[in-house]
């Protein structure tokens, strides 16, 4: 009897454990998601915008392109990034910027991680 | 305005590169019109940066940017290639095994001519650069040839350079088809996008010179080769016009050609021809 009480009170406390960490779970899941995408939007060797665009927290920027601000009220869509990431030259064939999705500079994952991180600009 | 200008010119060299694919392989002559490029060329710049004298041009980024002129003057106190250029003014007079020596491979003994070069050889119906003439030299006297991309090739065009500092490139394109089909061939080499990166030669030195990428400026493809050879600080030693082509192609992430392959001579031979009349500045110091 206590058995089972104690079993009803647990299975109670870790679906509430479980939910809590369930609500917590999605907004750490993109924060390091976007972490992420920060990482490789200032590493050389990957998504590199850095070279090219002003962002916020990044030492040294290029001019390249256009500074990286308000990026979520210009680009609402994600999609929309997540295009031009994967080869702007389909929206402006005389774009300087590499087409990271087409010529795979960038795996679709570390674009949405890149995405994440833009959204938070 | 200046983007506008940027647009017009990138759409018209995209869509002549469009056409070059577009077409047969074979080019025609007639369509090939070397003059009319240099106007065109020349004319992009100038409009783009109205502030410069078109000798500034050979300066590279140094003239796009007041503080790096002004580290350009500091520097210019002790130029760092100066060791370089020693070493090419030794090389040059010491004869080789059998007593004969540079000067002997060219027209007036090799003083005063780096604007001549390259030249489009007619017996050979090949463009001819200077490293490559310096390489024959060697071959031809029973010498081993240099690297292209190494100090040795560096400090002879250095000293070349040198001799014929503010005389004006002379490049000639002959009314030979194959001259205009190098010529041509080479331009096309200039606009057209290569490597993981997707940049042409032209995508950072027409589109964007003076722009930045991180802390470095990017040079104006218009005098560019005439201030080879350069030191670079970032190389942290000197480089021939070889060594900036081969490394160009790396940091697009493409497959770089063998240093005076063909088509990087056709490259030198395009770029050199449309900055005809600006004078030679080599050797030069860049960041």
């Amino acid at each position: 009897m206590s058995n089972t009480r104690l079993n009803k009170l647990g299975l109670i406390a870790g679906l509430v454990l479980a939910l809590s960490i369930g609500a917590a779970a999605s907004p750490a899941a993109a924060q390091s998601a976007a972490a992420e995408g920060q990482k490789l939007a200032f590493d050389r060797s990957k998504g590199n915008c850095l070279t090219c665009h002003a962002i916020k927290g990044g030492q040294y920027p290029g001019t390249l392109g256009p500074e990286l601000v308000d990026i979520k009220s210009k680009y609402p869509n994600r999609d929309e990034l997540v295009a031009i990431i994967y080869d702007e030259t389909k929206r402006n064939p005389l774009t300087v910027m590499p087409p990271f999705g087409r010529n795979r500079i960038l795996t679709d994952k570390e674009i949405s991680e890149v995405v994440d991180f833009l959204q938070t600009l | 305005m200046k983007l506008r200008n940027a647009i017009q010119f990138t759409a018209a060299a995209f869509t002549l590169t469009l056409l070059a694919l577009a077409a047969p392989p074979a080019i025609s002559a007639d369509k090939v019109d070397p003059v009319a490029d240099e106007k065109a060329f020349k004319k992009f710049f100038y409009d783009k940066f109205p502030k410069l004298k078109p000798e500034d041009f050979v300066n590279g980024p140094y003239s796009m940017d007041a503080d790096l002129y002004k580290q350009w003057q500091d520097k210019e106190q002790f130029p760092p290639y100066e060791f370089s250029l020693e070493l090419g003014k030794e090389m040059f007079s010491k004869p080789f095994k059998n007593g004969k020596t540079y000067g002997d491979c060219f027209p007036n003994q090799g003083i005063g001519i780096r604007q001549d070069y390259p030249y489009f050889d007619e017996k050979e119906g090949k463009v001819i650069t200077l490293e490559l003439a310096l390489n024959r030299c060697r071959e031809a006297n029973g010498e081993p040839a240099f690297s292209y991309v190494r100090d040795e090739m560096a400090a002879l065009t250095a000293y070349m350079a040198f001799t014929s500092r503010g005389k004006p490139f002379n490049i000639k394109v002959p009314n030979d088809p194959r001259a205009l089909a190098a010529y041509e061939n080479g331009k096309e080499y200039f606009y057209t996008r290569r490597g993981q990166l997707n940049f042409s030669c032209a995508t950072c030195h027409v589109q964007s010179p003076g722009e930045r990428v991180r802390t470095e400026v990017l040079a104006p493809a218009l005098g560019i080769v005439n201030a080879m050879p350069i030191y670079r600080s970032e190389w942290n030693g000197m480089g021939t016009t070889s060594r900036r082509f081969t490394t160009c192609n790396s940091q697009i992430r493409g497959v770089p050609l063998t240093p005076q392959d063909d088509e990087y001579r056709n490259v030198e031979y395009y770029l050199s021809y449309v900055s005809n009349g600006l004078p030679i500045s080599g050797p030069g110091a860049r960041p």
